[in-house]
């Protein structure tokens, strides 16, 4: 606001009134000069004082909020338990808690994962979220197909796309075998943008 | 005491709060504004709109008294609302219904304001203000729906996020912001509340405060009649003149309608409440609880379908780009035209443009809600064969009606009306399809089929041809070989069972049924 401007407004506010609003108080001269600039200087430093302040205010402010989409959080290795609860040759459904977990994610923080052994020793291991948008596909053994219910994605056994919106195939986690347990790197959740 | 002395001693605090507040001399231009005589019935929808708000908010505040906001008892608190609170279950449900209500309050008066040509000159902002406030419920609905964590809204969250992820380049980060973190949980929760009960309310309160402000300053339009033109430079005047002389004051003249309105509204939201209950909690929020068909609520149906309708090809940049122009066009729509007429006899094109939009809105919504596009899962394991397809078959062929359940043709193939619609129905396959046909499909799979190749042994696959090949209407040739015997001469008036419900259907109304 220019020091004109409030000036005037002042002359309109006290219009009629004895209040003796400044030094000008009547008159029509804009406020002496020694006035003026210890004004002009005060807006300013007020300005820069609140402007700092509100920067520092900021940081943890903005910091807060947009934390999560800073990557700090890294996948683990988490145990499926004993290979020979996956027969070769077959699919089964498994779930774990999932390492990336906070105090209240309550249930949410359980995954699901489909493995399949192809042969003793060697499996695949696919994430619950259908590849088109994330929805849990179901397997069926007779078929040999999962099925999403969402908008109809199919996939093989090996997670290969058979039919539907699904842009790739299933997600798989990397695994591997230590001490006869079956581990799989597991943690964010899956997306396009990202292999598990 | 007489009634002087009455009067003074209520006059007396009334003038002493005016002095001090001014309430009266602010409150009186609200109720006294002159409103065109004209405006009837048409103009409540904006006032139930405002009902159902306030409506939300009270309730709202109510079950913010007991609901978990925490992603480990949230789906419990709200079993405790419904279940142990008195009267809890219909504090929920007058949420969810006034939350429905509110949606569909809002699209009719946008409507009716589009169709009016209310948006014109001088009330271009009206316009603006009011699709922010669309936009600012649609979120609170969505929102909501996340509130009741249960499966659906785990999931939804998931769709959500899938799409999100989709944005090129930034798209990790951002759905890291949207779920508050790599996961759906409990700071997902968190964040929506956040949304849902700060934010988005706040923005709420704030827009309508600016559309009520300004219906203040512009005064509510008169109802179009043809010829009568919008012309920016002399509109204001015109309008000023024309209140002055034949317009109503709001209160009581318009008012009243506006609380008959309501009143009715108000009415039957309790009863809807009462009578269907509160909106879920669906299954708990378990995602390893797969046996789930997520679904969005009703505001939101179209846009499920129109996903599962998209090209894939072309769907990430559809799903990314088309909110964008969609919410540019809304927002630009006063400036496209600002003037000019109103009435919709002389707007024939934007008229059809508006039935276009309520229909493809309406049709996605029915799309969404059968979703013919998703397999049946159950339909392999629950539905039964229909006798008309298997009396009087051999046992190969009856075997293949076995493998054609067993290996889940069932839950995309309909047979005698039940059954999955995402492929062909296959009740007369035999008319369109030679055995060879057949074989080559089931192995091969093709156009949006899996294929079966591996899946069916040779034993499998010659029962379930044999089978197919039997599909067709009585008295009607199969596809290569003209004049073919029937297979199934039907010779007595049969009773076919109807799978479902049980009553015996004569043979003769099915056959002639099944050969239209
Ligand atoms: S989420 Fe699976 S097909 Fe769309």
């Amino acid at each position: 606001m220019s020091d004109d401007s409030k000036g005037e407004a002042k002359k309109e506010g006290c219009a009629g009134c004895d209040c003796g609003g400044g030094g000008g108080a009547g008159g029509s001269l804009p406020p002496v000069a020694p006035q003026d600039a210890r004004r002009g200087f005060m807006f300013k430093f007020g300005a820069g004082l609140l402007g700092i302040g509100g920067i520092l205010a900021a940081v943890p402010i903005v910091g807060y909020i947009i934390g999560p989409a800073r990557s700090r959080y890294r996948n683990e290795w988490v145990d499926l338990g004993a290979t020979t609860l996956y027969p070769s040759g077959q699919t089964r459904f498994a779930t774990f808690l999932n390492p990336i977990r906070q105090p209240t994610d309550g249930d949410a923080a359980k995954t699901a994962c489909w493995v399949r052994c192809v042969e003793a020793g060697k499996f695949q291991v696919f994430a619950i979220n259908c590849a088109h948008l994330g929805c849990p596909v179901r397997w069926f053994e007779q078929s040999k197909l999962f099925m999403c219910p969402c908008h109809g994605g199919v996939y093989y056994q090996d997670g290969t796309r058979a039919a539907g919106p699904p842009p790739r195939g299933l997600f798989e986690y990397k695994w591997k075998v230590e001490g006869g347990k079956l581990l799989i790197d597991a943690g964010r959740l899956p997306g396009l943008e990202e292999s598990v | 005491m007489n009634r002087e002395a009455l009067i003074q001693i209520v006059k007396q605090p009334v003038q002493w709060i005016e002095d001090r507040t001014g309430v009266i001399a602010f409150s009186t231009p609200l109720l006294s504004h002159h409103v065109p005589r004209s405006a009837k019935w048409w103009y409540v929808f904006g006032s139930a709109t405002l009902m159902f708000f306030t409506i939300q908010i009270v309730t709202g505040v109510c079950l913010g008294t007991m609901y978990a906001p925490s992603a480990s008892n949230a789906w419990e608190s709200l079993r405790y609302i419904d279940e142990e609170i008195p009267l809890g279950w219909m504090l929920r449900a007058l949420h969810g219904w006034s939350s429905s209500a509110m949606v569909v309050m809002m699209a009719i008066h946008m409507l009716q304001v589009f169709m009016h040509g209310s948006f014109k000159f001088p009330r271009e902002l009206n316009w603006i203000t009011g699709v922010f406030l669309l936009l600012t419920v649609l979120a609170l609905a969505f929102t909501g729906q996340v509130m009741r964590w249960d499966q659906d809204a785990y999931w939804g969250l998931g769709i959500g996020a899938a799409i999100v992820d989709r944005v090129p380049v930034f798209g990790d980060q951002m759905r890291a912001l949207m779920l508050g973190g790599p996961i759906i949980g409990g700071e997902t929760l968190n964040r929506f509340f956040a949304l849902h009960v700060f934010i988005l309310p706040g923005a709420a309160i704030g827009l309508v405060g600016v559309h009520m402000t300004l219906i203040m300053k512009n005064g509510i339009s008169e109802m179009p009649k043809p010829g009568e033109i919008v012309v920016p430079s002399t509109y204001r005047k015109g309008f000023e003149e024309r209140m002055e002389k034949s317009g109503v004051p709001f209160f009581p003249d318009a008012a009243q309608r506006d609380m008959v309105f309501c009143g009715v509204c108000l009415i039957l939201l309790v009863f809807l409440a009462a009578y269907y209950g509160p909106f879920g909690p669906g299954g708990m929020p378990d995602p390893t609880l797969i046996n789930t068909n997520p679904r969005p609520d009703y505001p939101f149906m179209w846009i499920f379908g129109a996903v599962s309708l998209l090209p894939p090809a072309s769907e990430t940049a559809i799903m990314l780009i088309s909110p964008v122009v969609g919410i540019a066009i809304l927002v630009a729509v006063p400036f496209l035209s600002n003037s000019g007429e109103r009435a919709p006899s002389r707007r024939p094109g934007m008229m059809l443009l508006a039935v276009f939009v309520v229909m493809a809105i309406v049709a996605l919504t029915w799309e969404g809600v059968t979703s013919p596009w998703s397999p049946v899962m159950d339909g392999w394991s629950a539905l039964p064969t229909p006798t008309q397809f298997v009396k009087g078959r051999t046992p190969l062929q009856m075997q293949g009606a076995v493998v054609f359940q067993y290996a889940q043709c069932r839950n995309c193939h309909e047979l005698g009306g039940f059954g999955g619609k995402r492929g062909p129905a296959l009740d007369e396959i035999a008319t369109r399809m030679s055995p060879d046909q057949i074989v080559r499909q089931v192995q091969q799979g093709g156009g949006n089929m899996p294929a079966f190749g591996k899946n069916l042994n040779s034993a499998q696959m010659t029962a379930i041809v044999g089978f197919l090949s039997t599909l067709r209407p009585a008295n009607e040739a199969d596809s290569t070989i003209p004049g073919a015997q029937l297979p199934l001469p039907i010779k007595s008036p049969l009773v076919l069972e109807s799978p479902f419900t049980g009553t015996g259907v004569p043979a003769e109304i099915s056959a002639g049924v099944s050969s239209r």
